[in-house]
């Protein structure tokens, strides 16, 4: 990474210039990476115009064989619902529940997390108890337990998950402000009587936003990986809606058959994962080599 | 006092501290229930009257306070109260008979799980360690992102239909009760035990290959390798010595992570444990077992990262004086 190119004048050119510069430098993995959420961003906004069938429509016959000159590409599930565009509507339920609750948990979290840095006092005690409590316990496992109480459902799925994740963005976001609120051009703005608004959303939240980008990916992941083990479980996005996590679980008696058909939509989950972490590990690796620069 | 002890007492409290502001949160999100309990289970069309009897028999007419007092010092004892399934009728279930024989199963599955996946684990990360760059390095590296990044039901279903399905060398589902001689009971929880290992492998393994590679630059590794000891030597000898404070917090954390994982492997392969059991009372919102259920859980938890906490402090004395 250091080695080759020594101090160019890489800073005078144009940010779109910059952008292609660093994509040509990117490694095959962070490609596939790209590619592979490009696909997955496009089934789900465009997911009716793709889907060849209805999201809960029932086409057919249940537990229909597929093939490339069948009508259902992938067969039908065990109702008789097409398989195929189910998957392509769980693209846009699944990730869009997830994207929602981690967007959600960001806001919180962060604001909290850089107010807690700059009032230390009690706001920081309590906000960090809390926090330190709702850490001390598995968040599946809360999930869990929040959802047997305030009942299912997609709203309460998101609220719960937004705020259970929001501990761990508090966490880093109070730590990357806390070195922050301690430079000297916090404090002119201070001095130079700027409000609390001024010094959140113009000094600090600038500065501590590389590590959190990288976080929301990873944060992504987590939620998502949880709202698919918890809608597998029966508990988290229920249906008729069309989502990969219940998906396995509605045709998981056809695996004892040999039949492959529930892997399909695990096959979604683990290849956004693995794309999000290729993702993830290129920009990292990018974000420490600019740091090695200096 | 001794300084290591103070710190472990200091970690001690700590933990107490937070496993009480779990168990309040635990109680009172139960507390916060909009509409109340009563409500929720008995549905619209429940009169005050019903409502009333209902919140009687289970006695929740009486102060928050009173009934967690009485509730941490019942559970203390074992006693988590009653099933929600049995009220109203004749068979009333204690929630600890319902926990008891789930708890053994599951513990015996994360026991298994962890005596293998340890010291693979240690073996892979010092073998990594050692060819690091190389392609048995690669190799390793990429297999273990990879299951990082899965969710747990994939890995298990893809073993379930490869060792069960196409070679029916297990079988697909852990059918066991309390009559089920041990061997068997081995036996028939491998593929849970497999599943749970991949997935805790990859985590324990890549951390103790990052915590000998990051000693590998000190200088008394350097003066070791200028000595013309071999490489082996000097990760067996020099490196890992060092690094067991970090590798042993991993593996506390990895145990840790086993009591959340072995929710969903204990749901796809209906083996009886407790995770199990708590998924199907929050299908039924039998809330006294999942209470139960997630205080077991926390307090493994906490138990395990306390153990961790105070074992990294004990190999790093560093840590016992805070600048």
């Amino acid at each position: 990474m250091t080695a080759g190119h020594p101090k160019s004048p890489r800073a005078r050119r144009g940010r779109f210039a910059a952008v292609r510069r660093e994509l040509s430098k990117a490694p095959l993995s962070a490609w596939f990476a790209m590619i592979v959420i490009a696909i997955y961003a496009f089934c789900a906004i465009f997911a009716p115009l793709i889907a060849p069938h209805g999201e809960a429509e029932i086409v057919g016959k249940g537990y229909m064989p597929g093939g490339w000159h069948a009508d259902f590409l992938l067969g039908t599930d065990q109702i008789g619902r097409d398989i195929f565009s189910r998957l392509i509507y769980g693209a846009r339920n699944t990730i869009g529940v997830a994207l929602v609750a981690t967007i959600i948990s960001f806001f919180i979290g962060i604001a909290v997390g850089v107010l807690a840095a700059l009032n230390r006092g009690w706001f920081d005690q309590v906000m960090s108890r809390i926090a330190d409590a709702l850490l001390a316990m598995p968040a599946l496992i809360f999930a869990l337990m929040l959802l047997a109480i305030f009942g299912k459902g997609m709203l309460n799925l998101i609220v719960i998950l937004a705020l259970l994740d929001a501990t761990r963005v508090f966490r880093l976001s109070r730590a990357a402000a806390m070195n922050v609120v301690v430079m000297d051009f916090v404090e002119a703005a201070r001095l130079r009587g700027e409000g609390t608004g001024w010094i959140v959303f113009k000094e600090i939240i600038p500065n501590i936003l590389a590590p959190l980008v990288t976080e929301f990916g990873l944060r992504f992941c987590f939620v998502f990986l949880t709202i698919s083990a918890l809608s597998f479980l029966g508990v988290g996005i229920q249906p008729p809606t069309a989502d990969w996590g219940s998906m396995v679980a509605e045709n998981k008696s056809l695996i004892t058959y040999g039949n492959l058909t529930p892997l399909y939509a695990a096959g979604a989950i683990v290849l956004l994962t693995v794309a999000v972490n290729f993702l993830v590990d290129w920009l990292l690796y990018r974000t420490s080599g600019l740091r090695d620069e200096q | 006092m001794h300084p290591v002890l103070r710190t472990a007492l200091q970690r001690m409290g700590l933990s107490l501290l937070t496993l009480f502001l779990v168990s309040v949160i635990i109680f009172s999100s139960l507390a916060m229930l909009p509409g109340g309990f009563a409500e929720t289970v008995l549905g619209q069309s429940a009169t005050p009257e019903t409502i009333a009897a209902f919140n009687h028999a289970l006695g929740l007419d009486r102060p928050a306070y009173i009934r967690y007092f009485e509730w941490v010092a019942h559970a203390l004892q074992g006693d988590f109260g009653y099933s929600y399934a049995g009220v109203g009728g004749s068979v009333k279930r204690s929630v600890a008979d319902v926990i008891a024989p789930r708890l053994y199963n599951t513990f015996f599955l994360a026991i298994m799980t962890a005596i293998v996946a340890v010291p693979l684990a240690l073996f892979l990360g010092v073998l990594t360690a050692l060819y690091r760059n190389g392609w048995f390095d690669r190799i390793v590296n990429a297999t273990t992102l990879t299951t990082i990044a899965m969710p747990e039901f994939f890995v298990a279903y893809v073993l379930m239909v490869l060792f069960a399905i196409k070679y029916r060398w297990f079988y697909s589902l852990s059918t066991i009760d309390p009559s089920t001689p041990f061997w068997e009971h081995v036996y028939r929880a491998v593929l849970p035990a497999v599943t749970l290992m991949l997935v805790t492998v990859a985590y324990m393994m890549r951390m103790t290959r990052a915590a000998i590679i990051n000693l590998l630059a000190s200088p008394h590794i350097e003066m070791a390798r200028l000595k013309g000891i071999s490489p082996a030597m000097i990760i067996l000898r020099h490196a890992l010595p060092n690094a067991w404070g970090p590798i042993v917090t991993v593996i506390a954390f990895s145990l840790a992570y086993l009591v959340v994982g072995v929710v969903v492997v204990e749901v796809v392969f209906v083996y009886p444990g407790i995770g199990q059991l708590m998924v199907d009372a929050v299908s039924s919102r039998d809330v006294p077992v999942v209470q139960g259920c997630t205080l077991i859980f926390a307090v493994t938890y906490i138990v395990l990262n306390l153990i961790a906490d105070v074992i990294g402090v004990v190999t790093n004395p560093r840590l016992l004086h805070p600048k």
